[in-house]
């Protein structure tokens, strides 16, 4: 199970990163990065995951007595819930710039955009 | 071609380091020493029956202030690179009707997505949620509000005054945790509770309330300001 989601995620990103690296328009660019940044999210929570214990919330099944030995990884868990929202920011960020550029320049094409290009 | 050929070479560069992790990885079979501490102690030291809010709330509770802070600015920049150099006369574009089928289903959906949002950041501290899960929701709802009416404008102040006002109330928490309890962000200033209550975990539902509020407050004016440069084209 471990292994599956660790392979998906790890897949993601591989799908992500081919096409930021492969796609002209920044619209796809953009998606890519999302794709991959889920695939980062995917791992994270996948190396948290342990076999045969469940989600780190107490209650009638799972007391605070034997929390050591039922409950998984929380802080893998922490991190990707701030990692989900900074995404949102970053993803609205890059979406914004996009539009900026694209306003100034009336393409999404990104060899287009070729003032830094030496 | 060869600019494929260089993509294609590298990715599968980071595949093969990403094979060799895999293979090397094995799932630890107990909880390492951190999560160790947070499993034990948690229900004691906090009283809130998700480990991972206590871990965002209190015991991280700095860096949860820093995230906030960072999709604050985030936001602003958004507002900021908007309102840059739009000058251009404001000819509306015909709209598409948007249907009745989404007229209708807004005005008897929106309020129960909000309540749902509020649901979700109150019980923070017992179910999967929280703020930012919560707080998403909202923004969801307010979503589909522009999505049924795209000239819609939400009120700017309304939304900046909701956002400032949560995140000095949730700072002055926090300094009130220096006084009152051990340290910033303390929950101990509020009384801990019966385990398990809605009404628990000392200041945790408040703070993470809070945060509902703020990152709320902060998706529905990126949304604002995404949909009002729209309105420019």
């Amino acid at each position: 199970m471990t292994y599956i989601a660790l392979a998906t995620g790890f897949l993601l990103i591989l799908i992500g990163f081919y096409g930021a690296l492969t796609n002209r328009n920044l619209l796809r660019m953009i998606v890519a990065f999302t794709i991959a940044n889920s695939g980062i999210n995917v791992v994270i929570i996948a190396i948290g995951y342990m076999h045969g214990r469940t989600a780190p919330i107490l209650d009638a099944t799972v007391s605070a007595a034997d929390a050591l030995t039922r409950v998984i990884d929380p802080v893998p868990q922490v991190l990707v819930l701030t990692a989900i929202v900074i995404g949102v920011g970053v993803a609205a960020l890059m979406l914004v710039f996009a539009y900026k550029l694209y306003e100034r320049k009336g393409t999404l094409d990104i060899s287009k955009f070729a003032e830094l290009k030496w | 071609m060869i600019k494929r050929f260089l993509a294609l070479s590298l990715l599968v560069g980071i595949g093969a380091i990403f094979v060799a992790l895999m293979m090397s990885y094995e799932p630890d079979a107990s909880l390492n020493l951190t999560a160790r501490y947070y499993a034990e102690n948690t229900a004691s030291e906090t009283g809130s029956a998700n480990i991972v809010t206590a871990i965002l709330v209190t015991y991280r509770g700095l860096d949860t202030l820093g995230e906030v802070t960072v999709l604050f600015l985030a936001s602003s920049i958004i507002g900021l690179v908007l309102s840059l150099g739009n000058k251009q006369n404001t000819t509306l574009r015909k709209l598409v009707p948007v249907g009745e089928l989404l007229t209708t289903g807004k005005s008897y959906l929106a309020p129960i997505i909000m309540l749902l949002g509020v649901y979700v950041f109150v019980n923070g501290h017992l179910t999967p949620g929280g703020g930012f899960q919560g707080g998403a929701i909202i923004a969801s709802g307010m979503l589909l509000l522009l999505l049924s009416d795209p000239l819609k404008h939400f009120s700017h102040a309304l939304i900046s005054l909701v956002e400032s006002l949560s995140g000095f109330v949730y700072v002055s928490l926090g300094v009130l945790g220096i006084v009152l309890a051990g340290s910033f962000l303390d929950n101990r200033i509020l009384p801990l509770g019966d385990f398990g209550d809605l009404i628990s975990a000392g200041a945790i539902p408040l703070i993470y309330s809070l945060i509902g509020l703020k990152v709320g407050a902060e998706f529905s004016s990126m949304l604002a300001n995404l949909s009002e440069m729209e309105d420019l084209q």
